[in-house]
């Protein structure tokens, strides 16, 4: 299995090959963003004079460095947030056998069926009433309660997994729970709580729909939402859009190749057990 | 939903583990409240308040509404614009689910082999998933428009009378939202079935090829079965996922042409936000609720099946 023979060397060469047809759009993307608006040759020939003009036109216009910053904000925020409550509720609900445990475990993994479409339009009324529409502060404080029931639910599946030993010669030595789970529970759940964080970071930060709905009419914007304003706006200009696209989708793959092993690793969580 | 193996391997392991002092050390149950409160105050209470309109004639501003029973979902039966909605959710969600879990397979069983690329590839094609949804469906918008790569990649190669306006032909429309999330995901299937092929112990495949049983047989009686879990997690993940699609259908053609790529998410929001029917646009979250339920409850069958044919 491990030698390189003349059939892996055909295999390497498929895969290659499919990883270049996978590759095409973001060749596309590239090629276009850096090309001359007033440049019509075909966009899949390589572009012979290369500009950045694209991308400082896109930025200035676009509004992208406050919708960068919001984005931020709220996924930092909310993330931050979501983990902390999580661990918190996870550590009763994995370790008690109570009857209210366990009902209580129940009700928030109800949360992982709703679609949150369904909370949306009754929700939107009252962040309204609240004041809060075109706040990104709404943002952070939907997607805290949105993440819950996820969070806890990998919480509670490798605490349960947790030997119980470490917590109870702290508790016998006089250490209160809230001390308990700061020093003892809280480091162990590091491995999770990376997976928690990965997760909840990709999929706040990509979310479109909400902020679509929470922000609009304001001139609060989070990067999604610039993207899709951008391309309202300048509705063929696919030189500038491109560069917009770059710019917004920058700062993801930047952290992605730089934490890729603990990031794949983070989505193909569970199975390792 | 990815560490319910975890979480029943630890059952499994608590089960065996010597029986603990009651109510010794427990947790207060004072620690699950500020999560109760965040939880009930952003999902469980709007749901339910999304419930109740679903059977009024709510318009989302005034306080003053009716109750009217079942007629928003008597409307739908009667809305051919909602009924092709459902179809084209249940459509696109089985189809992303067998073409984007297929895909991911083959290039599992591709990656993970003694190729040298295989980390860089791996790297590579996983990328697209961690990207925003509504940003590569712009950029596919441009791809599969009239004057688009994918035409010019066509005309270059000699095949230019394939050239068409791949998202303004309402029968290819659809297909082509399912393969940009495809393009986009495939990659993700892909991590999680590696995962699961690296989990499978060596010495087993060894010995089956010992036995002389060829690639396929051993993928099938060896592989396969071991995959279960990674399998079932693969088909949660895009079935649900397939089922709420919304950013990539509203940047690829916004329902379009006509309603021909329409799913029940992009028209709950067009009922509500462009036509002011909030009450409808609730029932019609409470109907893709219930396919969400359903769905699960079939993958739950499953997958409790499957670990119990595994153990």
């Amino acid at each position: 299995m491990t030698r390189y023979t003349s059939r892996t060397l055909a295999l390497e060469m498929l895969m290659i090959a499919v990883a270049v047809v996978f590759a095409f759009p973001v060749y596309v993307l590239v090629n276009l963003a850096v090309r001359a608006p007033s440049d019509t040759s075909s966009p899949i020939a390589l572009t012979s004079s290369p500009t950045l003009t694209n991308f400082t036109q896109a930025w200035q216009e676009g509004g992208l460095g406050g919708a960068l910053i919001n984005s931020v904000i709220v996924t930092a925020v909310s993330v931050l947030i979501v983990l902390v409550v999580s661990s918190l509720a996870a550590y009763p609900l994995a370790r008690s056998t109570a009857h209210w445990s366990r009902g209580v475990f129940l009700l928030i993994m109800l949360g992982l069926i709703l679609p949150f479409q369904l909370a949306a339009l009754p929700l939107y009324q009252t962040i309204r009433d609240l004041g809060l529409l075109g706040s990104v502060w709404s943002l952070v404080l939907f997607y805290a309660g949105l993440q819950v029931p996820f969070t806890t639910f990998l919480y509670v599946g490798f605490l349960r997994a947790l030997p119980r030993d470490f917590e109870e010669a702290a508790t016998i030595d006089g250490c209160g729970p809230l001390t308990a789970f700061r020093y003892i529970i809280l480091p162990m759940l590091k491995p999770i709580t990376v997976t928690a964080l990965v997760l909840n970071a990709v999929s706040v930060w990509n979310d479109f729909f909400t902020p679509l709905l929470y922000l609009s009419g304001s001139d609060q914007q989070t990067m999604p939402v610039a993207v899709a304003g951008f391309v309202g706006q300048f509705v063929s200009d696919w030189n500038l859009i491109f560069a917009a696209l770059l710019i917004s989708i920058v700062p993801v793959l930047a952290v992605y190749l730089a934490l890729q092993r603990s990031i794949i690793n983070g989505f193909a969580g569970g199975l390792k057990g | 939903m990815t560490t319910d193996l975890q979480q029943r391997r630890s059952r499994r392991a608590a089960a065996a583990a010597p029986p603990r002092r009651r109510g010794h050390a427990a947790p207060p149950w004072w620690f699950t409240v500020p999560a109760l409160l965040l939880f009930a105050f952003v999902v469980l209470v709007p749901s339910a308040r999304g419930v109740y309109y679903a059977f009024t004639d709510w318009d989302g501003l005034s306080t003053d509404f009716a109750f009217i029973g079942l007629d928003n979902f008597r409307a739908m039966t009667d809305d051919p614009d909602a009924l092709q909605a459902i179809w084209h959710t249940l459509l696109v969600a089985v189809a992303i689910t067998v073409i984007q879990n297929g895909i991911g397979l083959l290039l599992a069983l591709g990656v993970n082999t003694a190729i040298k690329s295989r980390n860089v590839l791996r790297v590579l094609l996983f990328a697209p998933a961690v990207v925003t949804p509504i940003v590569t469906a712009y950029l596919w918008r441009y791809l599969l428009g009239w004057d688009g790569a994918v035409n010019s990649l066509l005309g270059g190669v000699g095949l230019g009378s394939l050239r068409q306006d791949w998202l303004g032909d309402p029968d290819l429309a659809l297909w082509m939202v399912v393969l940009v999330v495809v393009w986009q995901f495939a990659g993700y299937s892909m991590v999680i079935f590696v995962a699961g092929l690296q989990s499978i112990p060596k010495e087993i495949y060894e010995a089956a090829a010992i036995d002389g049983s060829g690639p396929v047989r051993r993928f099938w009686s060896i592989v396969r079965p071991l995959l279960a879990p990674a399998i079932t997690i693969n088909l949660m993940l895009s079935i649900i996922g397939g089922i709420k699609l919304f950013d990539q259908v509203y940047a690829l053609t916004g329902g379009g042409p006509g309603h021909a790529t329409d799913t029940i998410s992009t028209l709950i929001y067009k009922d509500a936000f462009t036509l002011g029917e909030f009450g409808y646009s609730i029932a019609l979250a409470v109907v893709l609720t219930a396919i969400v339920a359903i769905a699960s409850a079939g993958q739950y069958a499953v997958l409790n099946r499957n670990e119990k044919a595994a153990s």
